[in-house]
């Protein structure tokens, strides 16, 4: 088992800045076999850090992405057809017991995500993005999988892992999801990163970022974001920023400010908050960056 | 974790581990007075946490445990104050951190209540926003069986609430709502039912069942859609003049929120609530319980803008989706601006499909809708009805319904 730090090194090797706390989150992951569940705003990097993870453990990201109406068979597995009608077809005249175990063996099933996370030879890190997306039914045969580890498939039998995966959960909270499926998770709260953090993860992501801009660029965001606007600017959105100007050749906020407000387009994406980031409003910004 | 600590440290960390370890239970017995969700499981890692070496700090085994025993945003919040105050004694500190947050701050006494169950004196809850009524209701109820008759209930169904005076009527009325929301539900569900038509092939099962006919797929196995219900997000307002309707419609919401599958509820006055979790105890009148502490307003006037600009700020997006209907039961008389409460109705009716605006002073004799606050809404309001009687909730059903 690594400790906090090494992890937290380890992370930044990867191109993640973590906070002392999410090293520890992952130290309990590893140490409780639990699940990870992030909840935060959107763009705060939830999805980063299973990347993040998968390239410290030198492991697959196997990822799957919610959304209303997602079934079994988009998740977890699915017969192959088309397979299965051409083998029917020239098969035929053959006993109808003998084709259907042939056409339902393994040869013919197709693995999703969920399937493929445990039937890895090296534990890979399993994401499952926007669980709040999926419905109810599908959180519930989540957690079933969750604690067993193993699959039932009606055709074939019962398969078993063979590794535990790491899971990482994110949530943007659109839906309350259940107790149950919290109370299976360790829970860690992605907040938007402080100035020092967020300084750290442009200068790790943005080649050619001095630290003086890079500083500059977080302090600003970071007014940017207690503006009352609609949708508040993510991590995500300041790398975009960071790297406009980085291209356009800014050096110094101070020195540009035409620049800085023509490329605040990349931090606000609504045209009322871009209405209310007029001019006056971020040149007050730009004079409290120091 | 174990080779990096050096020797000398190690009996201490036995030593803290220990001491936690004997103490670890009434703190999981604090936790879970303060809502949080702990289980036997949640105790066990935590004691394997320790024997891992996470107690070499406070501030390690601090982060340790907020991430095994939180389960969302508000056990976060929370929990470093009340691990502080258990564990470290900053009594003071976690204090003033705790009143800041509502439900923290009440859940000493939201748990003694819950003791008590519906047989506290009366008045010990009776706030402004409650009627007092509720609480006779809720002495009355232990003693006495159902008297309700069909005819009885027609006849209550059109007397206006606030006439209602008899304790006997008003808790018949009460359970009238609480099964008018258990109706709608089923009602909303059967219409589900009755639109099933498949338009896609389940070629799953059409391969298995057609085998026999050498994989020609004669008889199709099609699948439809499932049909979603319809999410309803009540927003009631309980300041001082609706106080002679709050009880019926609280009486409504927790009906509502028991039966359908997804509800949410809010209450507002000068500020806003989430009620939801409150109101989702079984029992009614525990629940009214919980609430009337939840509502303590000051009874001072009805900021309805800025309840919706907390609404719409925080609440919104996890809250409602395109198949939410918004009822807001309300007088409309907002003391507050009302430039802002027409410009936040705005907001809120792009983000769902229909706003309900239920008004009990609406079929008041000489009532027009003069209030600048209700002048501002009336735009952005799909349905603006009357609900002073029983029988005009009945009547909202169909439109619900067509959702």
């Amino acid at each position: 088992m690594k400790t906090r730090d090494e992890i937290a090194q380890a992370l930044a090797a990867c191109g993640y800045i973590a906070d002392g706390e999410l090293a520890t989150a992952v130290s309990l992951m590893q140490l409780l076999k639990r699940p990870l569940l992030l909840e935060g705003e959107a763009g705060v990097g939830k999805t980063e850090v299973a990347k993040a993870l998968a390239a410290v453990h030198g492991s697959e990201l196997i990822r799957l992405q919610c959304y209303e109406g997602l079934d079994q068979s988009a998740a977890l597995y699915e017969w192959n057809y088309q397979r299965q009608l051409l083998s029917i077809q020239a098969h035929r005249g053959v006993d109808a017991d003998a084709i259907e175990d042939q056409i339902f063996s393994e040869k013919y099933l197709l693995e999703r995500p969920l399937l493929a996370a445990i039937r890895r030879n090296k534990p890979p890190v399993l994401l499952i993005d926007e669980i709040d997306r999926a419905d109810d039914e599908f959180e519930a045969f989540l957690l079933e999988l969750l604690s067993d580890f193993q699959v039932s498939i009606p055709e074939l039998g019962t398969i078993r892992a063979t590794t535990i995966p790491h899971v990482v959960l994110t949530s943007n909270g659109t839906r309350e999801l259940s107790d149950a499926l919290r109370r299976r998770c360790l829970y860690h709260y992605v907040d938007y990163p402080d100035v020092d953090r967020e300084a750290r993860i442009i200068m790790t992501r943005i080649d050619g970022a001095s630290a003086s801009l890079a500083l500059q660029i977080a302090r600003m965001v970071e007014g940017v974001r207690k503006e009352e606007l609609r949708k508040v600017p993510g991590v995500a959105e300041t790398l975009d920023w960071a790297a406009a100007l980085v291209g356009i050749g800014v050096k110094d906020l101070h020195e540009s400010p035409e620049a800085v407000h023509e490329t605040l387009m990349c931090l606000v994406k609504t045209h009322e908050d871009k209405s209310r980031l007029r001019r006056e409003v971020s040149e007050r910004l730009l004079g409290r960056v120091a | 974790m174990k080779g990096c600590i050096p020797a000398p440290h190690r009996e201490e960390i036995d030593e803290v581990s220990r001491l936690v370890s004997a103490r670890l239970a009434a703190f999981l017995k604090t936790l879970r007075n303060s809502g949080f969700a702990v289980g036997l499981q949640e105790g066990r890692d935590a004691v394997a946490l320790m024997q891992a070496g996470y107690a070499e700090a406070p501030g390690v085994l601090r982060s340790a445990f907020k991430h095994l025993f939180s389960a969302r945003k508000s056990d976060w919040d929370r929990f470093d104050g009340l691990f502080d105050a258990f564990w470290l004694g900053k009594r003071a500190r976690s204090r003033s951190q705790m009143s800041g947050s509502a439900k923290s701050a009440n859940s000493p006494s939201l748990k003694s209540l819950a003791d008590h169950g519906s047989q506290r004196p009366a008045g010990e809850t009776a706030t402004d926003s409650i009627p007092s009524a509720d609480d006779d209701t809720a002495e009355n109820r232990a003693g006495e069986g159902r008297k309700e008759g069909a005819s009885r209930a027609e006849n209550l169904a059109e007397i206006d609430f606030r006439k209602m005076a008899d304790p006997d009527q008003i808790e018949q009325a009460h359970e009238v709502a609480a099964r008018l929301a258990r109706t709608m539900r089923t009602r909303l569900t059967r219409r589900d039912l009755a639109r099933r038509r498949g338009y896609r092939l389940d070629l799953r099962r059409t391969i298995h069942g057609n085998i026999s006919h050498g994989g020609v797929p004669i008889s199709l196995v099609k699948r439809q859609r499932k049909e979603k219900p319809l999410r309803l997000v009540m927003l009631l307002d309980a300041s001082g003049s609706m106080s002679m309707y709050t009880g019926v419609f609280l009486r409504f919401i927790h009906g509502v929120l028991d039966e359908f599958r997804e509800a949410e509820a809010f209450l507002f006055h000068t500020r806003l609530a989430y009620v939801s979790d409150a109101m989702k105890e079984k029992d009614a009148g525990r629940a009214l319980d919980r609430l009337s502490i939840m509502a303590q307003g000051t009874g001072g006037g009805t900021r309805i803008g800025e309840s919706l600009q907390t609404f719409n700020r925080w609440h919104a997006a996890r809250v409602l989706h395109s198949r939410s209907c918004v009822m807001i039961v309300s007088d409309g008389y907002e003391t507050g601006d009302a430039k802002l409460l027409g410009r936040e109705m705005a907001a809120l009716a792009k983000r769902c499909r229909r706003i309900v605006w239920l008004n009990p002073m609406m079929a008041w004799e000489g009532y027009a809708p003069e209030a600048a606050g209700i002048k501002a809404a009336l735009p952005h309001i799909d349905l603006y009805a009357p609900a002073n009687t029983l029988k005009s909730l009945t009547e909202l059903e169909p439109y619900l319904a067509k959702l």
